[in-house]
């Protein structure tokens, strides 16, 4: 059993930042853990830029992402297991991981959750039809053309406008591959706006709205798809069903946070982010457990990630300094037009303003976002438009923030 | 040379048959006409041991059903595939069927089923917390059980094959001559099996083969069933196999448990033109969600892993049909094997045995014959310090292939270098659930490609997910 201040379960963007943080708020002994070879997660297959304009202020590929805190990590000095696949977690904060080079036991006084997310796959959508070769996740094809170097199809069929289908949409059409539809089930996609144009206007892609691929043909490698529109129920309208030829299939249809240790350590969740619950210092329900990137929340930036994973790794340094003080806990209520509020606990007390993250449940044009807490209204904030698709932050101030006697409602209204 | 037996299909029976028929001092091949064993209705079915309560009396059906049992649990101790006696409810819902209740009690009872019992709905709810409120009252059959039907049939042929037996993938019978007492058997690409016996066990194929052979006394009747298979997270609902009350057309729509721990729902029962129709369909799929909350109302398909559909080989008579051929000596049939086959496979492997003796094949006894298949999954049932040591000497049961369902790479190359053989993805998941869990294989497929191909001594565009034509990459960019 070995011991240390902090162990940081997985190395992509969450899991790196987080260990710079703890270090950098005075807790040198940080370990991380990774499944793969190398840090960097899922950066490592995402060849393409767009990364970094708001934490680095530069645009930079996914790889060149990882690689700037990989640097901060090695100057360190920070230790890093790899190919080390964590597979237990208990709550007093003891860790199994399994490696090469046997089972390795951590005992830590703060464990930071950063395993990421995984992609919805197939079977959770319970598409109809065969079942054959050349029906990948996003993710995977990405893997296998972008670390791998093979050419997965010539012909597909993109279901989902998250931000990874489109991505791989413009991917796969530099590659030589014809892309002949991009499939949406929603009315609007939950994709970025700017992947919108780039991936798929630039390249005359069409998007079909409110449309689904109602069944899989083939027997061995794909065939083709029929896809269909579907009503205000999403149930396939069947005059509507088209047939399109392709050997490929991508599925973007949503990522799923990878809680199953989060849960084994029984620390309580949220139905809504299937993220852990947190307070504002990304710490769980657990004591000394936090939780921060892809796993806590899926995000559209990792930029984004690296902020949250920020927050953990000094709210873990903190909790291993003993500078925990903060004592008054209210929770935070997702009002009209907002799906979800994180953290779900803040400490009212805590003396620092708190920045709140959230999504809204539908597109907007103009709205206005009210945070209160009974008649108190803590802040306020105005946003040409909403998208699901884009998370929004609002910051209360610390002052604002000590007039809050219960609950903090965040909420909407057009205006 | 000439095989004393050949054997058509390997599934759960070829497999049963191929293992019993290895104790005997006799030369055996298996001709599967895919690429990789248990790929038909053994790998797409309900996976369970019934209790022996459903066959009409006096049938090979109920006679195979209630010797089949008892075996399945036995053999496992030997060939270590998962099995479990969860026991089964059949669930009335109705005045109407608190008398089929009883029928099938009755039956149960005509036909030898131990350790039967009728409870009331509350009786069973304080068992099964998570039934219906509208279950008026269940037959409890404690006899009944699951297994993992693709796991079996490799232990058996895995076995078979430890003891001499040969598995030909890819041989899709197309003629079976027989001339001088010698059956000659061609496949697709032209190559030629002999042998002195055929024994068909070609499941939904069945039919054809014994008409390919010159016997066209059957015909199976292709029939399907949907099935959705559910996370971990669901599969703690029910402990029972609960069923509704049978009818014509099958067991009804059920909610398992299965022995990994994942919740099985399905079947439903819609005819097909062929039995390569395994495809799922909306309706099927709507009607299997709807069935299943008819039992138990709290099952949650927003945590649907995969579905699937698999085709019972059925025959208008209802019975399985086990028996040399009248018109083909020496062309033995055991066709017409759906619900339960599973259950009675063992049972049917050693009536196989009996009607060889009784065609005069000189059966003599295997010496050499080995039993016992090594435990594949030995390296996942350790505890933390066995495994310890074992990844000290074998490192690659270090590395972590499959997030999921925790599988390694060690486990995976045995699984491509163990008998039968992983050929394929969906061989290396069958064996080793590396791809089977909630990710289904999206991040542990490029992985797994790499080790087939390294291990096969393939390139990766000759990977394929279950043999010809179905290639995962084109090219190298």
């Amino acid at each position: 059993m070995q011991k240390h201040d902090i162990v940081i379960i997985g190395a992509g963007p969450a899991g790196m930042a987080a260990a710079v943080a703890a270090y950098d708020s005075g807790v040198k002994d940080v370990v991380l853990l990774d499944r793969e070879q190398d840090m960097g997660g899922i950066l490592r297959q995402c060849i393409h830029n767009g990364f970094g304009l708001h934490k680095l202020g530069t645009e930079l590929t996914g790889p060149e992402y990882a690689a700037h805190y990989k640097q901060m990590v090695s100057d360190r000095g920070i230790k890093v297991y790899y190919e080390a696949t964590v597979t237990g977690l208990t709550p007093d904060k003891i860790v199994t991981a399994q490696s090469r080079e046997g089972i390795l036991k951590f005992e830590a006084k703060a464990v930071i959750l950063a395993m990421g997310c995984r992609e919805r796959s197939r079977g959770a959508l319970n598409i109809s039809g065969t079942r054959p070769a050349g029906v990948y996740s996003a993710g995977t094809a990405q893997k296998l053309m972008n670390m791998e170097g093979y050419r997965v199809g010539k012909k597909a069929v993109i279901l989902g406008s998250g931000d990874i289908g489109l991505i791989m949409a413009r991917r796969m059409s530099l590659e030589g591959a014809k892309v002949e539809a991009v499939c949406e089930i929603m009315s609007y996609s939950g994709g970025l706006m700017r992947n919108i144009v780039q991936c798929l206007e630039d390249y005359d892609i069409p998007l079909y709205l409110s449309t689904t691929v109602a069944e899989i043909h083939g027997k061995d490698r794909l065939e083709g798809v029929t896809i269909a529109k579907v009503d205000e129920n999403m149930r396939v309208i069947d005059s509507t069903r088209r047939y399109i030829e392709c050997d490929t299939l991508l599925l973007s249809v949503g990522l799923i946070p990878e809680n199953e240790l989060t849960k084994s350590a029984g620390i309580k969740m949220s139905p809504l982010t299937n993220g852990a619950l947190v307070d504002e210092n990304r710490e769980t329900s657990v004591e000394g457990i936090f939780a921060c990137g892809n796993v806590l929340q899926v995000h559209d930036l990792v930029d984004y990630v690296s902020d949250e994973a920020e927050i953990a790794g000094i709210g873990a340094a903190n909790y291993v300094k003993g500078l925990k003080t903060a004592k008054k806990a209210v929770g935070t209520v997702a009002g009209n037009g907002v799906r979800y509020v994180l953290p779900q606990v803040v400490h009212t007390d805590s003396g620092e303003d708190i920045a709140l993250f959230m999504r809204v449940v539908k597109p907007y044009g103009k709205v206005k976002f009210t945070v209160s807490s009974g008649n108190n209204v803590l802040a306020t904030a105005t946003r040409l438009k909403a998208a699901p698709g884009e998370m929004e932050k609002i910051v209360v101030k610390k002052d604002k923030l000590i007039e809050a006697n219960g609950d903090i409602t965040v909420a909407l209204e057009e205006i | 040379m000439i095989y004393d037996v050949a054997i058509i299909g390997a599934g759960v029976i070829g497999g049963a048959v191929a293992r019993e028929l290895a104790k005997y001092k006799l030369s055996s091949v298996i001709l599967e006409k895919e690429n990789d064993v248990a790929v038909g209705a053994s790998k797409a079915n309900s996976g369970i041991v019934h209790g022996g309560f459903d066959p009409e009396p006096d049938t090979l059906k109920a006679k195979l059903n209630i010797l089949g049992v008892e075996k399945l649990f036995d053999a496992a101790k030997e060939l270590h595939f998962p099995i479990k006696r969860n026991g089964s409810f059949v669930c009335a819902f109705s005045e109407q069927e608190r008398a089929h209740i009883k029928e099938l009690y009755d039956r149960g009872i005509q036909n030898g089923v131990p350790d039967m019992r009728i409870l009331s709905g509350d009786e069973a709810r304080k068992l099964e917390p998570e039934l219906s409120g509208e279950v008026v009252e269940v037959l409890d059959v404690r006899n009944a059980g699951i297994v993992c039907p693709y796991e079996l049939t490799l232990a058996l042929i895995g076995n078979a094959m430890d003891n001499g037996t040969e598995l030909k993938v890819e041989f899709r019978v197309e003629k079976i001559e027989k001339s001088e007492g010698i059956f000659t058997i061609s496949s697709q690409n032209g190559e030629i099996v002999t042998a002195k016996t055929v024994i068909n066990c070609a499941g939904a194929g069945s039919g054809k083969i014994s008409a390919i052979a010159g016997d066209n006394s059957f015909e199976i009747i292709p029939r399907a069933g949907e099935y959705i298979l559910l996370d971990k997270d669901e599969g703690k609902r029910v402990t029972h196999t609960i069923f509704q009350c049978p009818t014509k057309e099958g067991k009804g729509i059920l909610v398992s448990p299965t022995v990994d721990g994942n919740l099985l729902t399905g079947p439903t029962a819609n005819k097909v033109e062929s039995a390569d129709n395994t495809g799922t369909t909306i309706s099927g799929l709507d009607t299997v969600m709807a069935l299943s909350k008819k039992s138990v109302p709290t099952v949650n398909f927003r945590n649907s892993i995969t579905s699937f559909t698999g085709v019972r080989s059925s025959e208008k008579n209802g019975d399985f049909i086990i028996a040399e051929s009248d018109k083909v000596k020496g062309f033995i049939n055991v066709g017409a094997i759906d619900s339960p086959g599973l259950s009675s496979c063992l049972a049917i492997a050693e009536y196989v045995a009996e009607i060889m003796k009784g065609m005069g094949i000189d059966l003599e006894e295997n010496p050499n014959f080995n039993p016992t298949r090594e435990n594949p999954h030995a390296f996942r049932e350790m505890s933390d310090e066995q495994k310890n040591e074992f990844i000290k000497k074998n490192a690659d049961y270090g590395k972590i292939v499959c997030r999921c369902e925790t599988v390694s790479e060690g486990e995976i190359r045995a699984a491509i270098r163990r008998n039968p053989p992983a050929r394929d993805l969906d061989g290396v998941k069958r064996r080793t659930r590396s791809g089977m869990g909630r990710c289904q294989g999206g991040f542990c497929a490029p992985y797994v490609m790499e080790l087939i191909a390294n291990e096969r001594g393939i390139k990766k565009e000759e990977v394929t997910k279950k043999g010809s034509g179905s290639y995962m990459v084109i090219e190298k960019l």
